[in-house]
Order: structure tokens, then sequence, then C-alpha cells
């Protein structure tokens, strides 16, 4: 089992999500790219995991914990840019300055 | 360091027969609850009292009651057989003598002596509590009346339950102020407020002599218990032998002032400015009797050791009870009768405690209580009626206030000492005493105060209740909250004088000299065994001529004389009615002065000597004040504090704006920081 592989597609996702985070407007798109990016880390823990074999299974165990932790970050991440979509009626990132100095 | 120092009841043998004692049960143990209650009344009355229904009342007489419970049952088990117990709490150290330590105390102590001021103290203190009730329905100040009443009689509770004289002092100030307060309860008008002053300070002149002789005796014995005193005497110790006399002699001084001997007595006729219920209070139970009570509690060091100074005691006395007895005959105020003659009273018991007769002066101390009581109760519900206090506004008033009369009348015959009503034995036992004692002049001078005492209780019942009503108004009867406590004293007023009959005993109650016998060290006094017929029937004699005199001159039927309310003798009667001019001469001699040459020699030095060192000082400092503030703290502190918050502000300012709300920036912001890190620890690794 070759390593390097998933090594490489983690890279991949990862920046593709660092990209869209940074230049994307829509609000949910940012989201989607942030999840790229933790869906790039479980793919590096999976493959660790995978290439020590170990028998305690951590890295599993992490990728698991990071999938919970994403799913509560999107509930509210959503729930707030709904909200922010009524009020507004726009999701755009952009023209949310609301927490300026 | 707080520890529990407990004496076990020690048994000094000195004369033959000491009665069996014992601890006593659950209620000898708690009686320091008694002790305590009404102080919690007290400030619970202050914190609440405006706000509850009764203004705060049913506070001090529920407090009044539970210590009646207590007190009862204490007095109960005393009669049927002896109590002692004596708890001190070791609070701190005062000093050393040599190796010994000197300890500040408190405590209690329940044995005879005590037991039967509790009763008379808590007994007294609930009727008249209860009394004042319907007393000072719509008064000023109610609540804070209450209030002090609880401290008064809770005072009273901390002397007589003092096991050392440190705790008695405490209580004997505490009644002081109480006492205070109350005279002055109506301050709005100058001579009441004189008036509780006058108290105030003629007590302290007194509280010297008692300051004096507690460190007399206490730093010469290494011990301020009473235990530790009377055992010292009764042993006959050396090392007491020495201050013996002194200290006694300066006990007694204290012990003049509070009871109004002469020629201390002058505060008492003018603390009748207070509410009459303090004054019942105040001459039954819980003010006049400590200096008694002083007197009986430390009785061993007169009758062992301090023997020189107890002739000079017993002509105070007698002097008191015979000399002040005569300016009752002469006051138009009822109160002032009655005060009179409280200070008569007083001088039997002070004359029989220190001619030697322990219970004939406790005895008198007890059934005067209660008719002393009950008259000033009954003058209270006259002057409630009538609305004055002079007698010149009243007569008449015996139909219009039935329950009042009657037991005026009977508190009268009492205190006159008619038989079989309480005064005739208390009285009688007292003569017994000064005969057997070989004080046979004072005896025939006691005599004779009998005759007077039942002269101007006479003509007190007269010109009240008989003839026609002079006063405004239609005066009725009073409330039953305040007959009720009238009819209840009237009781042991008849009644008392049974207990302690010489040679007759009630089966499972012991006598009052039993009673008050039950101390550690045994008093060692006189009780004549059998009933001394011929002094008995002088006395009586002597009580029924003073009715029958003062009927003759102030009954109704005497009415057509001018001035019936008086007997204008020349010499007498103006020397009466200036009151043997003792206040002119406290007046003139003492007070002026002080108020005047020296009053003004003390301010000139305060003004232009203390004040100039005073003004000095302040000067400097605040001089010094202005070089601090102007050239350290304006020029120099402050100059750094304000560059630094200066500084803080600019660069907050500065910072502030890096915080444009756009979370794309922030993100990338983090990527870049991330990526530093990455090629930092690449370079690193």
């Amino acid at each position: 089992m070759v390593l390097a592989q998933f090594l490489v597609l983690g890279a991949i996702l990862f920046s593709l999500g660092v990209y869209g985070l940074l230049s994307r407007r829509n609000a949910v798109t940012v989201l989607l790219s942030v999840e790229l990016m933790l869906a790039a880390v479980n793919i590096n823990l999976v493959a660790f995991e995978s290439f020590w074999n170990t028998a305690a299974a951590h890295g599993q165990i992490f990728a698991i914990f990071v999938i919970t932790i994403a799913a509560a970050e999107v509930g509210i991440g959503l729930a707030i840019i709904l909200l922010v979509f009524r009020n507004r009626a726009a999701a755009n990132i952009d023209e949310l300055d609301l927490m300026r100095w | 360091m707080l520890s529990f120092v407990a004496s076990p009841p020690v048994a000094v043998t000195v004369e033959g027969q000491v009665p069996e004692l014992s601890e006593g049960g659950f209620f000898a143990g708690t009686a320091w609850i008694m002790l305590v209650l009404p102080f919690v009344a007290f400030l619970m009355i202050v914190l609440v009292g405006k706000r509850l229904k009764g203004n705060g009342a049913e506070l001090a007489v529920g407090a009044m009651g539970i210590n009646l419970v207590w007190a009862s049952v204490l007095f109960v088990q005393n009669m049927m057989g002896g109590i002692y117990r004596e708890v001190s709490l070791r609070i701190g150290e005062i000093g050393r003598l040599g190796w010994h330590r000197v300890s500040f105390e408190l405590g209690f102590v329940v044995d005879g002596l005590s037991i039967m001021m509790y009763w008379v103290v808590a007994f007294v203190g609930f009727l008249v509590f209860l009394y004042a009730v319907g007393y000072m329905e719509g008064d000023v100040r109610v609540p804070w009346f209450f209030a002090s009443l609880s401290l008064f009689a809770g005072s009273m509770l901390v002397l007589v339950g003092a096991p050392n004289l440190i705790q008695l002092i405490i209580g004997w100030e505490g009644v002081g102020l109480a006492s205070y307060l109350l005279i002055g309860h109506y301050w709005e008008h100058k001579e009441n407020s004189d008036a509780a002053v006058k108290a105030f300070l003629t007590n302290k002149v007194a509280d010297v002599g008692l300051i004096l002789g507690t460190i007399l005796i206490g730093t010469t014995l290494g011990s301020f218990r009473f235990s530790n005193l009377n055992e010292a005497a009764a042993a006959h110790s050396d090392t007491l032998g020495g201050v013996a006399l002194a200290g006694g002699l300066l006990l007694f001084f204290g012990a003049m002032g509070k009871s109004a001997q002469f020629p201390l007595h002058v505060w008492l006729p003018d603390a009748m400015a207070g509410p009459t219920p303090v004054s019942a209070l105040m001459h039954a139970a819980t003010m006049v009797t400590a200096g008694i009570y002083l007197m009986a509690r430390t009785f061993p060091l007169y009758h062992e050791m301090a023997t020189e100074a107890r002739p000079w005691m017993v002509t105070i006395g007698v002097i008191t009870l015979f000399v002040l007895g005569f300016l009752a005959l002469v006051a138009d105020d009822l109160k002032r009768v009655l005060a009179y003659s409280t200070v008569s009273q007083l001088g039997y018991m002070m004359a029989a405690v220190a001619a030697g007769g322990y219970t004939a002066g406790l005895f008198h101390l007890f059934t005067h209580a209660f008719f002393k009581a009950l008259l000033f109760l009954g003058a209270g519900s006259v002057i409630h009626a009538v609305h004055s206090n002079n007698m010149s506004d009243m007569g008449g008033l015996r139909r219009r206030m039935p329950i009042t009369f009657r037991t005026f009348v009977i508190g009268s015959v009492s205190l006159a000492g008619v038989i079989p009503f309480a005064g005739f034995w208390s009285k009688d036992e007292i003569l017994a005493t000064l005969g057997h004692e070989g004080y046979t002049g004072f005896m025939w001078v006691a005599i004779a105060g009998a005759f007077v005492t039942a002269f101007y209780m006479t003509r007190a019942v007269a010109l009240t209740f008989f003839g026609t009503y002079k006063g405004h108004g239609h005066p009725h009867e009073s409330p039953t909250v305040m007959t009720g406590p009238l009819v209840a004293l009237a009781v042991p007023s008849v009644i008392a004088g049974l207990l302690n009959i010489p040679g007759v005993s009630w089966g499972p109650i012991r006598n009052f000299t039993d009673w008050v016998g039950a101390r550690v060290v045994p008093m060692g006094d006189y009780h004549p065994s059998a009933i001394e017929w011929n002094l008995a029937v002088y006395g009586l004699v002597a009580a029924l001529l003073g009715i029958l005199l003062g009927w003759r001159l102030f009954s109704p039927e005497a009415e057509t004389q001018a001035g019936r309310d008086r007997l204008e003798v020349p010499v007498l009667y103006p020397l009466l009615r200036r009151k043997y001019y003792l206040d002119d001469l406290y007046m003139n001699g003492v007070v002026d002065p002080i108020k005047g040459p020296i009053a003004r020699g003390v301010d000139w030095v305060n003004s232009y000597v203390i004040d100039a060192v005073v003004n000095g000082a302040g000067f400097v400092t605040a001089w010094l004040g202005h070089l601090v503030y102007g050239r350290l703290d304006q020029q120099g502190i402050d100059l750094v504090l304000n560059a630094a918050a200066g500084g803080t502000r600019g660069a907050g300012k500065k910072l502030g704006l890096a915080q444009t709300g756009k979370v794309q920036q922030y993100a990338g912001a983090f990527v870049l920081g991330a990526l530093l890190l990455v090629v930092v620890f690449v370079i690193i690794t």
C-alpha cells in the first residue's frame, strides 16, 4: 500500500478547500469548503492509521470525532446563514461586516 | 481561647451545717438562657419591632414569659431542696499575679440567692411588661420602650447571675444605661432628660467605689469570683485580711448609689420622670435591689472580715429608712410618695443586711418587690385614668376604680406592716435582727420608721381614693391587661410573708431562710427560732398608730381643713419640701462649680494648650500633604501613569483597524499564519 497517493489526495482536497474558503462570496460555498478541508484531514488520519496499522485504531477514532464535530459545526453554520439570509435577503459573506471595530 | 471551667459544689464547712446542695436538673444547667433571652428580644425589637403588630411588645413579653417559666421551675426546685451550680466560661486573661493567672470569665450562678432574684425579676418583670402593653398603648416610641425594658431586665439578670465581680459590673452598668434610657423616655421635656442625666451621674459617682473595690479585691485575691471571695472571707484568709475593710467599704459605696442610700438617694425620686411601668420595675425588681443583692452576695466578707464597716453601714441604712421616709409626707406627686417610701424600705434592707441579717434583708427585698410593684402599677393605673401625677388632682377614685383601689390598699397595708400581710413578717424579722445584733437604739428608730411608713401611705390612700374628685374628665377603671397584673401582684403581697414565719413550716416547702441559704459558704446569720411577740406587737402598734394618725389628718372628714394634703409644721415643712436642701447642696456645691470655674478652666486649657498642639500638628500635616500632592503626585507619578495610558490607547486604536469584520480576511490571515508555521517547521527539521 502506498501512503503517498492518499497524502497527495488529501493535500489536493485541502488546497481546494482553502481556495474555496478565501475566494467564494456565497456563505454556503464557504461552509462547503471548510467541510472539504475537514475531509482532507480525515483522509490523512485514516491513511496514516492503516499505514502504521496499530491495534488501538487511533486514526479511525479521531476521524469519527472530526466527522461528528463537522456535522455539529455545519448545523450551527447553516442556522446562522439562514438567519442572516432572512434578515438581509443575501448570504454574501463579504457584505457581513457587523463585527467591525 | 475559650475553655469551660465548671466548678463543682465545694462544701466548705465553716460554722457547722452546710445544707445538702444538689446540682439541680436541666433547668439549672440551662439557666444561662434567662440571661441571654432578653438581649435577643432587645435586638429583635430594635431590628423588626416597628413592623410587628404589637410594636415589639409581644417579643418582650414572650421572652420574659419564657424566663418566668425557667425561674419558676428553679424556684420550686429550690423550695424543695437546695440547688447550687456555678458555670464560668473563660474568655481571656487579664493579667498575672505572681504565677497565678487572673482571668476574665462570664457565666452564671444558680444558687439560693440568685434563684430568688431570678424569680423576682422574672415574675415582677413579666407582669410589668404585660401591664406596659396597656399603659403604653398609643404612646411615643413604643418599640424602643420595650427594647429598653428588655435591656433593663436582661442586664439585671446578668447582674444577679454573675459568678464574678466583673460580670456583675457589666450587668450593673447595663442596668444603669437602660434606666437612663427609660427615665428619659419622654426626653422632649428638659426636666425628664435632666432626671435621666442625674440618675446616671449619681450612679456613676457610686460606681467608682464599686470598680475600685473590685480591682482591689480582685488583684489581692487573684480571682474575681464571688465563691473564691466568700471562701476566703469565711476562712479568714490573711491575703484578704489587709484589704477586707477597704474593699468592703468601696463595694458598699457602689451599693449605696444603686440602692439609693443616703446621701446618694437623690436620683431615685427624680427617676419618676419615666413612664410608670419603668418606675415599678426599677423600684421592685431590677435596679435598686442590685445594691442589696451585692451586699448579700458578698455577705461573708462583711460578716466575717470587714466587721468594722458594719456599724457605719447600719447607720447609713437607718438614716435612710428614717430621715428620707419623712419626705414622702410632703410630696404631692403620688409616684414621689412611693419613691421616698422605696428609699426608706431600702434603708431597712441595707440596715438588716449590714447588721448581719442576710435572710431578713433579702426577705424584705422579696416581699417589698411584690407590694411596691403593686403600688406603682396601681399608681400608674390611677395616673393613666386622671392624666396627672398629683394627688391634688385625684380623690374619690374608690368607686370609679374599684380593682385599682382594692389592690392599692392591699399593697399599702402590706407596706405599712399590718399583720398578716407580707410586709409585717419581713419588717418584723428586720427588727428582730437589729435587736439581736445589739443595735437596740436603731431598732427603735426602725419601729418609728414603721410608724412614718404607715402614716404617709394612709395619707396617699386617703388623698387618692377618698373624698371628692378634684381633677378633670371622668376617670374609669383601666383595661384588664393592666388590672390583671395588679391582682396577680396582690396575691403574693398578702401571702408571701407566711413563707418565713419563725418556727412555722409548710410541709415539703422549706422556709425562705433555707431557700436563700443554699450557698456554698454558709451565711451564718441570725434567725429567730420563734416569733418574738413583743417586737411584733411594737411594730404592729407603730403601724396602726400611723394609719390612725394619717386617717385622722387626711380622711374626708378632715376635708374642711384648709390645705388638706399638707401639714405646715414650721421649720420641718420647708425643710422637707426642700428635701433637706440636699439637692441644693449638690447643685450649688458640686455641679455649679464644675459647670462654672472648673469647666471654664478646662475649656481654656483645651482651647489654648491642647488645641494649639492639635492645630500645629494639623497644619504641618496639611503642608506636607500639599507638598506631596503638588510635586510628587501630580508631576511625578501621574506623568508616568498618563504616558502609559496614552500609549495603550494609541496602540489600541491602531490595532482596532485590523478588525474589519470580514471573515475571509481573517481566514486568509489564518492560512498565511499556518503556512508560515509550516515553513518554519520545515526549515527547523
